[in-house]
């Protein structure tokens, strides 16, 4: 139970169209992540999932049964909202139950299903409360609360943690992940947080204006990108981009012209890269480190962010290449500093000029 | 009382629900054949059905009706005549003298009320400044004396006219006191000039305190910190009046006038019940000529009635024009600000 | 005493002392206070009097009633008398009867000795009083009672249908999208343009076609579809968040349930405005009724009023009495309510 199909979906709001072509399957039990850019989709393809809104084309289906023209009440979804949307007139266990009397459950099956949820999420003694005199972690725990009582087939996440701040957003984050081990249910998790969605999701769903970029693990994501895109997207600090030129082939991949003329061995199938062709390398920040004066690629320092456990130099190249680097430990530098960079081959990322990644082998 | 009401609210709160969740099952049965948004049309229609048939119906066969004659209430019954009702209404042969005009009543009622409209407007704008300004100021109990001042506004005209009727009458208690200060009394609402002066007195007396509270509004709404500023000036206040809260407050004082324009057209009911229009027709407005000519008199005319209805409305068209336009630029001015 | 609640009153912010300004202030509010409620009170303290007593002239201030006494020997109980007797002492007797310029009294203490006097020797043994007779008469001989559930009914329902539809429309128009919405919307507008008094010749003879004629409900029925009350609401609606309307369908609630467990409450404190409103309007209501009633069975307490007012031009004691009680429900609106109404004017400028 809780395998989520969407074929072909398209939505469009009059004549902007908000997304195209989406074809994804999520897995029973999964924690997905759809991430992206504000405005990319994510919410809307939560909606359309959740039968909030219907898609203009293509078919949801849930557990293999189309759903598409089936409303939001009949698709046994549970969703929790960013602003949580509980109903202020209510008390907390009105609030949970107000969606299992409307489905007319038996009243003792109300209440033990309240005691269950409230018990795991520690809000027993909240349920008499009205959500205005709640706290912004317990009214969390409450629209969660509400979606489990519920018993769903998946459980639909719009940015919840957005409303929280940092502290407590990282231990709720802690509690979701925990929480979904145990109940062991479909997640469907919206959030323009890339951490979020690398500490939480099984399978992060990147998209940008209205289109899948990449689906993949986390890790999978971080180490191969599929493309610019996605390589900028995630990990923090953004990774550096620079220009290069093919300059010919090399063992296992090409040679690439960047930096005022240096030349660097970067790994891509045979083939794909012509001499001349026009390629971005990518090094990510913390893949950068410190070498001897003529070893590496000299550095003018700019600024330096020393955060104790490592320190982020903000620098140019000789020819005016902006490079961030994450070294490691606490380093003596000051602005003005000239130092030498070195990076790994295996850590370099090619993207030929339509922005796609040129994968060794 | 608001304990009461609770209470009563939750006597009813059971069967209520009751009806409430009967009507559920027809309105899930339409929700399933026309979708969430075919129930847009449910909501609407019952407040539609009643505005159509009361309002908007109404408005359109207006026209029709002042194209007719006769004395015939039912439309189809009546005879088209044209224009001739907004002809009979509008010739005059002299149009500053209602006497040369062929529907003299009409053009007595429109005098008077253009000039009830003027003095009335003009002096309870004042007097709703004034007071306003004065409600503003630092002064203990503001909501108690805020509270004085509207208390007439609740009053229902035929209660105001009643009032005034009674105070004003031969042995009130206004001649009782010019009386007792040496004066002699006079019969105020069988003369001309002072009836009319009534009905602008009393119908300031009963609305000025609905204006007062919105140019307070208005004045509460200019930040503190300009006056301040003035003072370290060393502005004087007839000054700061002038040119500090005076310009400030002009949008909200349009809106003021505008709307107290668009209530004094339509002037009836107190002066109604104070004067039934008298001495003779001194008091008798456009709103009371209506309901003479199509409802009280022995010879009704609704075609006339009706035609006259349209001249009035077209002239409270133009005013409510005028105050949409108003407010849309306070609200463009507010934004940009 | 008199002296610190003077300073009291009069001291000044700051202890500056007192510029002509301040002196027009409290001017300016006793002279309202005077004038705002003055009429008012004079109404209410001359609908105690008797109609011997409002045909004073100079009027007293007070209502007064004659004093009586139960004397031995007599059924009635008989007025009693102020007599200023020849010997110069004066001695409070009750008057028997009275023939030309004598008049009969009697002692109620010895109730057997009749004492003669002249008329002009005795005055009135008044204490403040009230003339209660002035309120329950037109109740009992007359149709105010009829006039006064009328009302009532017309007030109570019109309000009722008014808060069911207008919040209705208003959630139809701030909530949902659909073709037609700003037609409509523009249509709502432009009826605010054209008030009753525009359409009196038209709608009374829909009125009178629907056979509504002398019926409560045509009073009622072209007052309801408010187009101030529309707007209120949906101004209101459109700041509850459209979340708690889709939280609200994933738990399988339906639109109307939506409309009745969650959108009425949570736009409690706009109804309780549009229903403080439409109680004073309804009740107020004039013109219109004064059209369409013209059975004196149907008339709600206004008309009755004025048209009491209009027949029976001397029995100022009844009118006087029965304005008081049109006045009363709108005055406790006042005493209790008048902050609501204030704040609401205040902020949206209706009326």
């Amino acid at each position: 139970m809780g395998q989520i199909t969407l074929s072909g979906i398209s939505k469009n709001f009059g004549a902007v169209q908000v997304l195209e072509g989406i074809d994804l399957d999520i897995r029973k039990g999964e924690l997905v992540v759809f991430v992206g850019p504000s405005g990319c989709g994510k919410s809307t393809l939560l909606r359309l999932i959740a039968g909030l809104d219907k898609p203009t084309g293509g078919t949801i289906a849930i557990d293999g049964r189309d759903v598409t023209p089936v409303p939001a009440a009949d698709r046994g979804l549970a969703m929790v909202f960013q602003s949580y949307a509980l109903y202020p007139h209510m008390s907390v266990r009105q609030n949970m139950a107000f969606g299992l009397e409307n489905a007319h459950l038996p009243r003792p099956e109300i209440d033990a299903r309240i005691a269950e949820a409230s018990r795991m999420l520690e809000i027993a003694k909240l349920l008499d409360r009205r959500p205005g005199q709640l706290s912004g972690g317990q009214r969390q725990r409450v629209a969660i609360g509400r979606a489990i009582v519920r018993n769903p087939t998946a459980f639909l996440l719009d940015e919840p943690l957005s409303n929280l701040d940092a502290e407590l957003r990282v231990s709720m984050r802690a509690e979701l992940a925990a929480l979904h081990q145990r109940l062991g249910t479909t997640m469907v998790y919206v959030t323009h947080d890339q951490v979020e969605a690398m500490t939480l999701a099984d399978r992060i769903v990147v998209l940008r204006a209205g289109r899948i970029e990449q689906v993949d693990t986390p890790l999978a994501l971080f180490n191969a990108p599929a493309n610019v895109f996605v390589a900028g997207f995630i990990g923090a600090p953004n990774m550096n981009f620079i220009q290069g030129v093919v300059r010919g082939p090399v063992e296992g991949g090409v040679a690439v012209t960047a930096f005022d003329g240096r030349v660097v061995p970067v790994d891509a199938a045979a083939g794909a890269l012509a001499p001349g062709d026009a390629v971005t390398l990518g090094v990510r920040p913390h893949h950068l480190r410190r070498v001897g004066p003529d070893e590496g690629l000299p550095v003018t320092v700019h600024l330096v962010e020393a955060l104790g456990a490592e320190t982020v130099v903000h620098g140019r190249t000789a020819e005016g290449q902006r490079i961030l680097a994450v070294l490691a430990g606490q380093e003596p530098l000051a602005s003005g500093d000239v130092i030498a960079l070195a990076f790994e081959r295996r850590q370099t990322h090619a993207f030929d000029k339509d922005g796609l990644r040129v994968a060794g082998n | 009382m608001a304990g009461v009401l609770g209470r009563a609210a939750g006597v009813l709160a059971a069967p209520v629900a009751w009806a409430a969740a009967l009507v559920d099952r027809p309105m899930r049965a339409w929700q399933n054949a026309t979708g969430t948004n075919g129930m847009a049309a449910v909501f609407l229609a019952p407040n539609m059905l009643i505005f159509g048939v009361f309002v908007l119906f109404p408005l359109v066969i207006n026209i029709a009706y002042s194209m007719t004659g006769g004395t015939a209430l039912f439309l189809p019954d009546r005879t088209f005549v044209g224009a001739a009702q907004y002809e009979r209404l509008l010739s005059c042969a002299d149009y500053t003298d209602p006497k040369t005009c062929e529907e003299d009543q009409f053009w007595i009622a429109v005098r008077n009320t253009g000039v009830f409209v003027v003095f009335q407007v003009a002096l309870m704008t004042v007097v709703a400044v004034v007071t306003a300004l004065i409600l503003n100021r630092e002064i203990r109990g503001r909501s108690f004396w805020r509270a004085v001042f509207f208390f007439p506004v609740l009053l229902s005209p035929v209660v105001v006219g009643l009032i005034w009727r009674w105070i004003l009458q031969r042995d009130g208690l206004l001649n009782a006191a010019l009386f007792q200060l040496g004066f002699t009394p006079h019969v105020w609402l069988t003369d001309r000039f002072w009836a009319f002066a009534a009905a602008i007195g009393v119908s300031i007396w009963a609305h000025v305190g609905f204006y007062a509270l919105i140019v307070l509004a208005g004045l509460q709404a200019i930040p503190k910190d300009l006056y301040e500023a003035a003072e370290m000036d060393g502005t004087k206040p007839g000054r700061v009046f002038w040119r500090i809260t005076l310009p400030l407050l002009m949008p909200n004082l349009l809106v003021v006038i505008v709307l107290a324009l668009i209530r004094a057209v339509q002037i009836f009911d107190e002066v109604f019940v104070l004067t039934g229009g008298g001495p003779g027709t001194s008091t008798m407005f456009l709103t009371q000529y209506i309901y003479e000519v199509g409802f009280a008199s022995l010879l009704k005319n609704p075609g006339l009635a009706s035609a006259a209805s349209i001249l009035m409305g077209g002239v409270l068209v133009v005013l409510t024009l005028v105050q949409l336009a108003v407010a849309r630029r306070n609200e463009a001015k507010g934004k940009r600000q | 005493m008199t002296g610190t609640v003077g300073q009291f009153l009069l001291r000044r912010r700051g202890g500056r002392g007192w510029h002509w300004t301040d002196v027009f202030t409290w001017v300016w509010l006793v002279g309202g206070l005077v004038l705002m409620f003055g009429p008012a009170l004079w109404l209410v303290g001359s609908s105690f009097k008797s109609p011997a007593q409002l045909a004073e002239f100079p009027p007293t201030l007070l209502p007064y009633v004659s004093r009586t006494a139960v004397v031995p020997g007599h059924d009635k109980p008989l007025p009693l008398f102020v007599v200023k007797m020849e010997n110069g002492e004066t001695r409070e007797l009750a008057e028997i009867r009275r023939i030309g310029i004598v008049a009969q009294m009697v002692d109620p203490a010895k109730p057997g000795e009749i004492v003669r006097v002249n008329i002009q020797n005795r005055t009135p043994a008044r204490e403040i009083g009230l003339a209660t007779g002035n309120y329950t008469e037109p109740f009992v001989h007359f149709d105010f009672l009829r006039y006064l559930q009328n009302s009532v009914f017309v007030t109570v329902v019109a309000t009722l249908i008014t808060l069911v539809t207008n919040s209705m429309a208003a959630f139809a128009l701030s909530k949902y999208q659909f073709r037609g919405r700003s037609t409509v919307m523009l249509l709502i507008l432009a009826t605010l343009m054209v008030p009753l008094s525009v359409i009196l010749v038209p709608l009374y003879s829909i009125i009178s076609t629907v056979g509504l004629f002398n019926s409560l409900w045509g009073v009622i029925l072209p007052t309801v579809a408010t187009p101030t009350g529309v707007f209120m609401l949906r101004q209101y609606m459109l700041t509850i968040p459209d979340e708690l309307l889709d939280a609200a369908r994933m738990d399988k609630a339906s639109e109307w349930q939506i409309y009745w467990r969650i959108i009425l409450p949570l736009t409690a404190p706009a109804l309780a405005v549009l229903a403080i409103f439409s109680v004073v309007w309804r009740w107020n209501d004039f013109l219109w009724p004064l059209i369409v009633l013209s059975r004196k069975e149907v008339y709600t307490l206004q008309v009755g009023l004025n048209t009491y007012a209009g027949e029976l031009n001397v029995q100022w004691h009844y009118i006087l009495a029965m304005t008081v009680v049109t006045m009363i429900p709108v005055v406790l609106v006042f005493v209790f309510l008048q902050r609501f109404i204030t704040t609401g004017i205040a902020g949206s400028g209706l009326k």
